[in-house]
Formats: C-alpha cells, structure tokens, sequence
C-alpha cells in the first residue's frame, strides 16, 4: 500500500442527481460513518482529487461540465459511478435528455448500485477503487 | 555562532522543522476529529498527503506556478535558518513577507477566480501581519537591545514577563497565519466550502505538496518565535506550546470564518493596542528597572 491509496481526496460532482446519492455522499463523512479515518478528504477542486464521485444520469446540459471536470483531475485517477443512475441510467435511462449513465461521457472504474446508494455500499465502492487507483499509480511509475 | 556550528543547525532545522510541522498538523486533524466525535485520520495523515502529492501528474495553470512556489517554500526554509542560526530577526520577519509575496503571485498566475480571491485575501493577511511582526521584533529590541535572536536567547526568561501583551499579539498572528477559523480567509480550511481553498485552488501535484511543506516551516518558525519568550524556562514553553495549541483547536472548531474586515479590525484592534501599550509601559518603566 502506497501514499496513492492512504490518502485520496475526492470530487463529488451531481450531474441530475435527484441528491438521494448525495446525501449518501454527505453521510459518508460524518462521524457515524467518518471515513477521513482512511485519509478521505472532500475537496471539492478536480486540482486536487484523485477519486471523482459521480451521481445521476448525466443529462445534455451538463455532460460538458462532467468532461471538463474530468480532464482536469491530474493522474493517477479514478472515477466511481455512484448510484444507479450514474451506473446505467436507472429509470430515466430512456428520456430524451439523459445521456443514460456516467460511462456514455467519461471512462468509470467502479460502478456502485443503488437507489439511493447505502453509505456502506459508498464506503465498498471506495475502497474497491484505491486498489484500481494503486495500479494506474504503479503503470504511471513504469512509464516514466 | 561559529560558521560550523551555524552549518550544523541549518541542516538540522531543514531535516527536523518538516517532521515536527507535518506531526503538529497529524495531531491537529486528530484531535480535530476527537472534537467532533470521529475517529480521524492516522497522525502521520499529512505525510501521507504530501507524498501522495508529490507522485500525481504534473499538471499547471500556468508553467510559472512551480518557480514562484519553490521561491515560496527556499523563502521560508531560509526565514527558518535565518531563525536557528541565531540571525537577524528583521531580516527573518521580511524573508517570512518575501515568502507570501510569491505565494500570492503563484495563486495570481493562474487564471481562476478562486485563487484571485485567495490571493487577494493572503495579500491582506500579510498586510495584517507585518505590524505586528514588527512590533514584535521591536518589543525583543527593547529588552535585550539587539535585533539578533541569538542575544535573545541569552536574555533569561524575561520575554514573557517583560512582553505579555507582544506575546498574545504574536499568538493571534500564528492564528492568523495558521489559516486557522476564524481567520482562515485566505484558504478555506475545508475544501467544499465557498472559497474551494482559496490561495491552493489552482496548484496540484508537486507545486501544492511544496506549499504544504512550506506551510510546515512556517508553523516551526512562529512557534519557535513564542518560545523565545520562554528562553531558559524550556520546560514551561513546552506547557505553554500545548496549552496554546489546544486553545488554538478549540478556537477553531468553535467559530465560523469571519470576513476580511472583521479580520483586519479583530486583530489589529488586540494587537496593536496590547503591543503598542506594552512598549510604551516598557518605556516608561524600563528607565526605572
């Protein structure tokens, strides 16, 4: 275990959530569930993130701003679909506006179902992605 | 000092100060946490966070970033030696402003809002701070009658007697400089507040890792300013530094950020009243001593 996964800050970003997931997010970090105990830190600034949290479907207004957020997140990085919709669409997979799930816009790593997503499920997903970001730290290592 | 022995204690402060400043922010962010009923993040979080920094992508706002937050981070570790070898504490007090001065034109450098206004504010912080700082090296002038810290270590514990009221001006500007609620209007200290993080938003990488260790000497530095005060009483600064400390976190866990103003009227109010009364009392009485 590398400083990568000791210590990931992460991004939330809602794109069309209805804030179920949301609130999750927010769970997550009080002290019922406190995950800064494994160094998680809410950033809100892609300068300093290595973990993006993305709730909702992604509808056509924003999906540019998803993008931009993404591109700005320096490597290693790792993006968790959090919730169903960010999944696959969930219900609203079929409307005219909904892009139909986060992995239509950007590549996701880790996808964690749910309507809305139970804080344990979060806290799972996490920690399923610190091992994928541990790899892409270690490929970026071996291409220098 | 002799030129080996000063040597020695510059390469020990540049090897220590990062340890004991990253430590302080480990306990900070634990008992923080204890506060507010949470476990906390391991004490050695703040290492793991700059070495997790240092290994991201290089990736700027603008290539200027990184020259201009290494002149930030040399600035301070020379302040820091500056300090330890017994210098100049002027000097020491403008290296600390040169400091901020290119903390304040890296955050400039980049083309965002957040990090203009954080700029602003540092730049306001700084203003705030310099008087006092002054005012400080002024009061140790009139007690030993030397700018140089290594004749202030020599005056025997009387700092604290002599210059109570520079001793809590020096103490709201650790506030201050600390980023610390409820003057913490430079950087926001948690991140998904209004102000992201203010004067860091545009750094990442390695350039952000540097203003963290930066920020690391400058706590060393105004801490070991409060201990010369206490020279020759080692064991009750060591009481004072924890006592100082938990205040200091329970201050900020207490209040909400103020706004500049207030910011600017809170500080200078105490501190340049408690400072200049102080020097002027130490004037009048100092003849009679």
């Amino acid at each position: 275990m590398t400083s990568a996964s000791k210590s990931p800050w992460i991004l939330h970003y809602n794109a069309s959530s209805c804030n179920g997931c949301d609130i999750e997010i927010l769970a997550a970090l009080t002290p019922v569930y406190d995950v800064e105990r494994f160094g998680i830190i809410n950033t809100g600034n892609p300068a300093h993130t290595d973990i993006f949290l993305v709730t909702g479907g992604v509808n056509e207004q924003n999906k540019v701003v998803l993008k931009n957020l993404y591109d700005q997140i320096p490597e290693p990085k790792v993006v968790v679909a959090v919730g169903i919709c960010a999944s696959s669409g969930g219900v609203f997979r079929d409307c005219y506006n909904i892009s139909g799930g986060v992995d239509t816009i950007i590549p996701v790593d880790v996808y964690v179902p749910g309507c809305s997503v139970r804080p344990e499920a979060l806290i799972e997903g996490i920690v399923k992605a610190l091992g994928i970001l541990e790899q892409k730290r270690a490929a970026m290592e071996e291409r220098k | 000092m002799n030129v080996l022995l000063s040597i020695i204690v510059a390469i020990a402060f540049v090897l220590i100060a990062p340890l004991l400043g990253g430590l302080f922010m480990g306990c900070d962010r634990v008992l923080t946490a204890r506060m507010q009923s949470r476990v906390g993040p391991p004490i050695l979080q703040p290492f793991y966070d700059v070495a997790k920094l240092w290994h991201k992508e290089k990736a700027f706002n603008n290539p200027v970033e990184t020259i201009f937050t290494t002149a930030y981070l040399v600035l301070m570790v020379l302040s820091g030696v500056m300090f330890t070898t017994g210098g100049n504490i002027l000097l020491m007090v403008f290296a600390l402003a040169l400091a901020h001065t290119f903390l304040i034109l890296a955050a400039y450098a980049a083309n965002a809002p957040f990090s203009h206004i954080g700029a602003e504010r540092e730049l306001i912080s700084v203003m705030i701070t310099e008087p006092v700082l002054i005012l400080i090296a002024a009061g140790f002038y009139m007690v030993s009658g030397s700018f140089q810290v290594i004749d202030l270590f020599i005056v025997d514990g009387s700092g604290i007697i002599l210059l109570p009221g520079i001793f809590v001006a020096l103490c709201f500007v650790i506030l201050l400089r600390l980023r610390k609620s409820p003057y913490d209007i430079s950087t926001s200290e948690h991140a998904h507040q209004e102000l992201v993080k203010g004067v860091t938003t545009s750094f990442s990488g390695r350039n952000l890792a540097k203003v963290e260790i930066a920020h690391w000497f400058e706590l060393v530095i105004l801490v070991s300013l409060a201990i010369l005060f206490f020279t020759h009483l080692l064991v009750f600064s060591a009481i004072m530094i924890i006592v100082c400390f938990t205040l200091l976190l329970i201050i900020d866990n207490v209040f909400p950020r103020v706004t500049w103003k207030m910011t600017m009227k809170s500080i200078w109010l105490i501190t340049l009243f408690l400072g200049v009364l102080n020097l002027v009392l130490l004037g009048i009485f100092g003849v009679l001593l």
